[in-house]
């Protein structure tokens, strides 16, 4: 997998004016870095643990606690397959299958040409548009093992 | 009393609310909120603004939120001068011009794709939207602006009595407030149903320099999706709700904890704070009164744990959500240890309404204990799937049928409550919807997720979904709960896989009540009962998964086969060309043949036999 250039430094340069570098605003301050960096590089960690003088240790326990954090560069579209109950199911399980073998990757993996990553995800709320899956911000209602090849298959929508 | 600082303001939001409704430009109103999106109501907006161009007509666009029939998104309406406004469902871009067409150069109401109209009589044989039956059994309080205002506008909301509970209330003592909202009956709305009141008294009866408000929007139940439309069609109604609930407990700081993956809400939200703070709403010395109260809005990181109040504080605190032991509740010492009170997005926003039209009013609707209206998020196998509001007291079967209108399938069960509640069978169908009635039958009234099922749904499945989820989710602290639900979901993986003994479905009930007893919070106390109340009214179908190996409802993989039917297959090669196996083979024109050793059972040439083949039906999945 070829990593994105990753800038020099901890890439927080910006942020520091955004918060007060407080113990709380340590998920904002994560969340922000990976809005900017698609993922969390042990360098940003290492940076925000010395600006808000949180071991890198805990920083690693807090964000491995939620789902929202990666650790590996996402690939340019970010595929999200939806697994709430409604989407369970109306066969949501079986999308994600062939998303899975489509892209012969596994869930929080990246395919090697660095086109997709794939996710599960709880819950989209579009429970009445079951099965359900975004492809970045958008979502794709009504799915089926049939509709999910061919939005993998077709051109990438942005 | 005198002038008012809102007063001004109001009477120009009044104006412009009156002409638009009277609008010499023709509307076109798009039903933008997630669910519309995800229809696709982008593309029917991008038509509507192509025919407008096209043919140089005049017409203004304006997004709304959600009216609540999601089976019927795409919802378009559209507004004549002199006619009421005119819904149109399931539209697709290509009907667009149609419907247009009609309007703009016919001068008649368009016929296909009409759902209903908004006004209040009649109206040249168009039925009225809200006399559709899914809508007809409705009372809609809280969701009485989503849909219709454009919940960007601050002006729309204070046309409608936005900000009027708030005035009111800052016109009385916090005593008062509280002693209305006593009355009125009202219980948290996030599942639990504590009287909000008595919640709100411990919090300030609780010396302290500073107390904190916090609005728990991280809707984390799978399936149910009330807050984040509330949200997003009329964020105001909270946001108000949560300046009545400040002054009612002198709090002077409020978080709105809401989950990233809701960003059309939480970008709806930071336009409304924008708002109200240019109009004296928020801030210091509130519409001139000497109550200060400022809002925040923090995004959850993805943990379902987090709806836990204890453990959302810790989120917020920025560490681990893992909850703690009780007491001291967070009402005595909350967020930095000071007094907090943590209410759902729902309790909030029924807050102005009630404070509006007063106690009696609202405990008009509703049980003996439990008072007013609940949202839900009315989803699955049911014909009519969206947002309902009802009075509680009503019963399953005229949710589930009346409003719902049933289900394709015959009817199994109707889960309640998320991975926390439970699945009850066509017995509790005439149960009503309350606290204590639900509760009763191993279920709770949650935060109003109702997932209807059919009998092509497997309830082993399900239950092996739900326990999966909590499993997932569990933070790790009480091994009860993180090692129990582990094996809960190894023997419900057993049963599912054709390997289950009659005795573990007696382990399963022992786990299940251990894990229940053993843990500190809620979501252990509650992750057992999907599978305890499966186990419960369904047993012979986990019996059947046990002892005849077979899936009554054909889910379960390792149960179930696919065969083609000779008879029906005219060889068209379709599923040939789909299969990712090399599984099915045969000549054209002859029924093909399907190697089971081969056979992933991914479903795509059942799918695509169905709908895309020559016969259709040919492929069929059995047990």
């Amino acid at each position: 997998m070829k990593e994105r250039d990753f800038p020099s430094g901890d890439g927080l340069s910006g942020l520091r004016r955004e918060f007060k570098g407080e113990r709380g605003d340590l998920i904002p301050v994560l969340q922000r870095v990976q809005e900017i960096h698609g993922y969390l590089h042990p360098d940003s960690i290492r940076g925000v643990s010395r600006w808000l003088k949180v071991s890198e240790n805990e920083i690693f326990g807090v964000a491995t606690f939620y789902a929202q954090f990666r650790f590996h560069p996402p690939g340019r579209h970010h595929l999200r397959v939806c697994l709430g109950t409604a989407c369970h199911v109306k066969g949501g399980e079986q999308i994600l299958l062939t998303a899975q073998q489509r892209l012969n990757i596994d869930t929080g993996e990246t395919t090697p040409d660095g086109e997709y990553d794939l996710d599960r995800v709880a819950c989209l709320g579009c429970c009445a548009l079951a099965p359900v899956v975004a492809v970045d911000d958008k979502v794709h209602a009504q799915m089926s093992v049939l509709k999910i090849q061919r939005i993998l298959d077709g051109p990438k929508t942005a | 009393m005198g002038q008012r600082p809102l007063d001004e303001r109001r009477a120009s939001a009044a104006l412009k609310w009156a002409e638009l409704q009277s609008s010499p430009v023709p509307l076109v109103f798009i039903g933008a909120a997630s669910c519309g999106l995800a229809a696709g109501a982008e593309e029917v907006q991008e038509a509507v603004e192509k025919y407008l161009k096209k043919n140089g007509v005049k017409g203004r666009i304006i997004q709304v939120g959600c009216i609540g029939p999601c089976y019927l998104e795409p919802l378009m309406d559209v507004q004549m001068p002199g006619q009421p406004r005119i819904s149109y469902s399931n539209v697709r871009p290509s009907d667009v011009p149609l419907i247009l067409e009609s309007f703009f150069e016919k001068k008649e109401v368009a016929k296909s794709r009409l759902a209903g109209h908004f006004g209040e009589d009649a109206y040249d044989g168009v039925p009225r939207f809200f006399d559709l039956p899914m809508l007809k059994p409705q009372v809609r309080i809280v969701l009485r602006n989503c849909g219709i205002i454009d919940p960007d506008d601050l002006d729309h909301y204070l046309a409608r009595d936005g900000y009027l509970g708030l005035e009111k209330a800052l016109s009385m003592s916090w005593s008062d407030v509280l002693d209305i909202i006593k009355r009125s009956g009202l219980r948290g709305r996030g599942g639990a149903g504590f009287p909000t009141w008595r919640k709100w008294l411990t919090c300030r009866e609780t010396p302290s320099d500073e107390r904190y408000l916090i609005c728990n929007a991280d809707e984390g139940d799978p399936g149910a999706f009330m807050n984040r439309s509330l949200i997003e069609g009329d964020p105001h109604a909270l946001l108000e709700g949560m300046l009545v609930a400040a002054y009612a407990i002198g709090a002077s700081k409020g978080y709105i904890y809401i989950r990233a993956e809701y960003p059309l809400a939480i970008r709806r939200l930071k336009k409304a704070l924008v708002d109200m703070r240019e109009a004296g709403l928020l801030g210091k010395d509130i519409l001139g009164s000497e109550f200060s109260f400022d809002i925040r809005i923090k995004e959850g990181a993805g943990a379902f744990v987090c709806g836990e109040e204890t453990a959302l504080i810790a989120s917020i605190e920025g560490k681990r959500g893992m909850p703690r032991t009780r007491p001291p509740f967070p009402a005595v010492s909350g967020l930095h240890g000071k007094p907090t009170i943590i209410n759902n997005v729902e309790t909030l926003g029924t807050l102005p309404h009630i404070m509006r039209n007063g106690a009696e009013w609202y405990a008009g609707s509703g049980t003996e204990t439990s008072k007013g209206t609940k949202t839900f998020s009315l989803v699955g196998k049911v014909r009519r799937t969206g947002l309902i509001e009802v009075p509680l007291g009503m019963t399953l079967r005229e949710v589930v049928f009346d409003i719902g209108g049933g289900t394709l399938k015959p009817f199994k069960a109707v889960q309640t409550g998320g991975p926390s509640g439970g699945c009850l069978s066509e017995e509790f169908l005439d149960t009503p919807i309350d606290y204590e009635h639900l509760a009763a039958a191993g279920s709770i009234m949650g935060s109003g997720g109702l997932i209807v099922v059919d009998t092509d749904t497997c309830i082993v499945d399900t239950a092996k979904y739900f326990l999966g989820f909590t499993q997932k989710e569990s933070c790790g602290k009480c091994v009860p709960c993180r090692v129990g639900t582990r094996h809960m979901v190894k023997l419900l993986e057993k049963i599912c896989g054709g390997r289950g003994e009659l005795a573990d479905l007696d382990k399963l009930e022992k786990l299940g009540r251990t894990i229940k007893s053993g843990s500190l919070c809620g979501l252990g106390a509650t992750a057992p009962n999907p599978a305890l109340t499966s186990l419960k009214y369904f047993r012979s179908e986990f019996i059947a998964h046990v002892k005849d190996k077979k899936c009554p409802a054909v889910v379960c993989k390792s149960l179930v086969n696919y065969r083609v039917v000779a008879g029906k297959c005219t060889g068209c090669q379709r599923c040939v060309s789909v299969c990712p196996t090399g599984a099915i083979t045969g000549p054209r024109s002859e029924p093909h043949n399907l190697d089971r050793t081969k056979c992933i059972k991914c479903r795509s040439c059942y799918e695509i036999c169905r709908f895309d083949a020559i016969a259709g039906d040919a492929i069929i999945i059995e047990s």
